[in-house]
Order: structure tokens, then sequence, then C-alpha cells
């Protein structure tokens, strides 16, 4: 792999410890999978906030990363995924204090290294926003699906410290979804059934990321698709699969160029039955939960605002958590949004989502969602349902499922 | 016995027992990085325990933490004492290269079709790997 002279110096360890630790791993990378020289990259998402996710080794390495000289390069825009609490609320959330001392100690070790902004899972709606063909390097695998799929920006699948190490040398290696031949679609979906809302959207993605984890799906019926959409569609397929890349005909800015090709791969179909059975993995077979959420992928502006006008005038029986990142909570804050479901007793939490959250250590153990992503990983440590938000939200104003 | 050939990205010479998923496995959320039993629900193999076994898979999926998860099980002592896999995703890389677990990819003979769990298996540092009945 073909290295700059700038680069080599960083693997010499002209820049310090961190960085030449770091280049050494993508250097690795990039020979594993033929990368034939690194990208600069102009965004980076970090994953791995939670102090639940990566425990006390991964606090200590990212404490010798920042006492080793890793720094962020200035010129590449930086966020951090959710952290395991509101780092304000925490209380609220029922966090222990031991914990909230460790997820305190995370956020300070890349406070150190220069990157504090995001805390969100959507960092494409909170100021790191990346063009059409831009090379970025992001972790978190529903963004990934995201500015790939959507924004049409090109990224691998990162691991949290790897989206890191591209932050802190402003490189990637040169390869998988960086390169043309690999953004093809891999299978075409032929969608049959009706997608009535975001949850239908994300149990098409639930099933193709179960039988086609690695494919670049280019789906065909789909009428239409906003952000809500999206986000549902990506998080769940990069949930039950690793679907880092799909094209949606009409919709999707990379989807006219392989209308063609789409005709000549894998094809499935996805029936209205089979979308029906999808959501028996995740049954809503009980009648009061611990807590109802919404905000997997965070919530949106919009999001917040059709939750508020839905609970306008009413108060929610028992705990109702809303989760968002700090840059839509303050456009909330001004349009009065925050207040209104303040005002209906609904909690609304920044920097953090329960799919990061110690809920064991708070604990609950029913919750009911609004997200295939979230119900996946839940249900590993706890009983998970879904619903829709429509009906997440009525819920949570009676209190229970009515029959 | 059976012999496999691959590619090495973190080479070592290892014997143990394989457990064999032909499914996709996520470390994080898939797995309990305190105890490393595997807790996907409705997973092949939800209950069983990877720790110091020779893991066979056809590739990573989910979270981007997975990385962090695996360097963690390694610290914890609950780590596979290997990884084989069809084909090995960036997450899982990076992971057994923080945590130093020996990883193959690549075979000649597809490791997940051909090893079964309960089968002893050494893996050698120029990626060949050999499976025998016990």
């Amino acid at each position: 792999m073909y290295l700059t002279g700038e680069e080599e110096a960083v693997l010499d360890g002209e820049r310090g410890e961190a960085p030449a630790k770091l280049m050494k791993l993508l250097v690795a990378l990039g020979e594993i999978y033929g990368a034939d020289r690194m990208l600069k990259v102009s965004s980076v998402h970090v994953s791995g906030v939670s102090y639940k996710n990566i425990g006390t080794p991964g606090l200590e390495l990212l404490e010798d990363l920042a006492s080793q000289e890793g720094r962020i390069e200035p010129e590449v825009k930086a966020t951090l995924n959710p952290a395991g609490m509101d780092l304000e609320k925490w209380r609220l959330m029922g966090i222990p204090e031991s914990f909230a001392g460790k997820q305190l100690q995370v956020y300070e070790a890349f406070k150190r290294m220069g990157v504090s902004e995001g805390l969100t899972c959507t960092p494409y709606e909170a100021d790191n926003k990346p063009g059409l063909c831009e090379s970025v390097a992001w972790a978190e695998s529903s963004a990934v699906a995201y500015v790939n799929s959507v924004l049409g920006a090109r990224t691998n699948r990162e691991s949290g410290i790897t989206a890191l190490a591209s932050a802190i040398t402003g490189r990637t290696p040169n390869y998988g979804f960086h390169l043309e031949e690999n953004r093809k679609p891999t299978l075409l979906v032929d969608v049959e059934a009706r997608l009535e809302d975001a949850l239908d959207f994300g149990g098409l993605g639930y099933l193709v990321g179960l039988n086609h984890g690695n494919a670049v799906p280019y789906f065909r019926g789909v009428k239409a698709g906003g952000l809500e959409e999206f986000k549902a569609l990506g998080s769940a397929m990069a949930s039950s699969g690793a679907v880092a890349l799909y094209h949606v005909e009409k919709i999707t800015p990379e989807a006219a160029k392989y209308k063609k090709e789409a005709e000549n791969v894998e094809k499935t179909k996805v029936s209205g039955e089979m979308l029906r059975r999808v959501f028996e993995r995740f049954p809503l077979n009980r009648e009061r939960f611990d807590c109802v959420f919404l905000g997997c992928p965070h919530c949106s502006l919009e999001k917040l605002k059709r939750v508020a006008e839905m609970v306008e005038g009413k108060r929610v029986k028992g705990r109702f958590w809303l989760c968002t990142s700090r840059r839509i909570y303050s456009e909330a804050l001004k349009l009065g949004i925050v207040e209104a479901l303040k005002g209906a007793g609904v909690l609304i939490l920044r920097d953090t989502c329960m799919v990061v959250a110690p809920l064991k250590d708070i604990g609950f153990e029913t919750v009911l969602a609004d997200s295939f992503k979230a119900a996946h990983y839940l249900s590993g440590s706890l009983e998970a349902s879904l619903a829709s938000t429509k009906r997440c939200v009525e819920i949570a104003i009676e209190g229970r499922v009515k029959p | 016995m059976i012999k496999l050939k691959g590619r090495v990205i973190v080479a070592g010479r290892v014997e143990g027992e394989a457990l064999v998923s032909a499914q996709p496995l996520s470390f994080y959320g898939g797995v309990n990085p305190e105890t490393g039993v595997i807790v996907e629900k409705g997973h092949m193999l939800q209950g069983a325990k990877v720790s110091g076994k020779i893991l066979v898979f056809p590739y990573g999926k989910g979270s981007t933490v997975g990385s962090y998860v695996l360097y963690a099980m390694a610290k914890y002592g609950t780590a596979p004492k290997a990884i084989l896999n069809r084909e090995a995703e960036p997450i899982v890389v990076v992971g057994c290269i923080l945590a130093k677990i020996p990883l193959a990819d690549k075979f000649n003979l597809d490791p997940v079709e051909n090893l079964k769990t309960g089968d002893m298996v050494r893996l050698w540092e120029d990626g060949r790997v050999e499976g025998w009945k016990p």
C-alpha cells in the first residue's frame, strides 16, 4: 500500500505515540483489504462512547491514547455516538453514581483528544452532514447506512476505534465502499408489501438484514420515504445484518446509476405476509411496560413535534422516555416543544439512548419501543416489544395496553 | 482429519474445540463480554459460551462497537481462542488486532460447512487449519 511522506512520518511516530499506533492499525486494515493508498477524510463519527459498551478496558485504552498525543486533526469534522446516560440528567434516569463517574471519565478522555460534539447516533441531523461522494470514516451501524445510502457519502463500516484512528490521522484506507465497484447493488428486493409507516420500513429492513446480511440491496417498489423511514430501514438492516449501503429506486442519490445493474443480480421479494411475520419476533404481548421509549435512532425535530401534539393536554402514566441529540433538543426548546412534552410528563434525554444505557442497573425488565433496532438489542437483556410511534404514545398515555 | 488453508489476519498457533455458527454474529449486544455467552435472541448459538473456543462463523454483523467488546473480552479472559470466518469484516478484524486474537478467513474450503461444533481444531501461524473428531 502506497503511503505519502506525511503518512510515513505519522507512522514513524513524528506526531506522537497514539497517532503512530492508530496509523499502524489503519495500514494493517488497508493491507488486509487490498487498499492501494490512504484517503483524506473530511468527516468522522466515533462509536464506543457508552461505558456500558466499552467497559474498563475500553476506558483505559482511550485514556492511554489521550495521554499519548492522540489529538483530532483540526480539519476533520468529528462527532461522538451516544453515551450511556444523559451527561446532565443522569440522576433522573436512575443511573448509579459509580457508572456515572466512569462514563464522565470516558467523555473526558474524548474531550482531551479534541472530540466532544454530537453524542448522537444521528450526526447527520447535528451538523455533521457530508455530501455526495465525500470520503468519510463513520462508525455507528445505523449512521453508516444513512450516510452511505441517503447522503451518498462514502464510508466503510468503521469500528469505534478505526473511526477514532481516522479522526486522529485524518486518513482512511481506500477499499470497500470507497470504491465505485463495491457500491453496485448485489440484491434486488421487490417490495410488494405496503409500507404504512416508519415501523414497516424497519420491518422490511430487519427482514432483509436477516436473510441477506452482507448484501447491497436495491429496493424496488418503495413509493415514498424520507428521513424517518430511512432511519428505520437502515438501522434495522444494520442490526439483523451488516448492511452498510442500500439503494432505493427513484429516491436515493445513487439508485439511478445502478438501475440497469440491479436487473442482473440475485432477486428476492417481500410480501405483506412476510412483513407481518417479522413483527412476531417482538410481540406486543403484555399489558404494562417499565418504560415506553422513542428515539432509536435519535428523534428528529419533526418526531418530537408530532409526539408533543399527540400528548397535548394529556399526561402520560408511567415512564415515557424520548431520546434526541443536543442539537435537536435546543431547536425543540426554542419552539416550545420541550416544555409541552415535559408538561405531559415525558422525560426528554440527550446524549444517550436506551440501547447503550445500563438498563439492568436502572432495573428495567420490559420496554416498549417503536424501533426494530432498539427491540433487537434490548431483547438481548430484557423483554422488548414493538409498536408504531402513534401506538406507543397511546399506550404511554393509557399506562397500559388496552385489550 | 480435514485440512483447510486460509488467509492469516492475526497470526497465532492455537488448538481448541470448535464452536460453529452458520449465522453471522454481533459481539456487541450478541455476546455478554463478562461471561462470554451468546445472548442474541433467536441466534442458533444462543446460550453457548465462546470463551476458549475456536469460534467459526461466516462474518460479523451489527454494532460497530463490536471491536471494543472483543478487546474487553480478551482483558476479562472470556475471549475465544481464535476466530475463523468465511470473510472477516472490519469490526471483527480490528477487535482481533487490538485483542491479539488469532484470526483467519478466505479458506479454500468453507470452515462453516466443514467444521462442526465439538471438533478439535488446530490453527497454524500460516493459516493452515486441521480439524478432527476428538
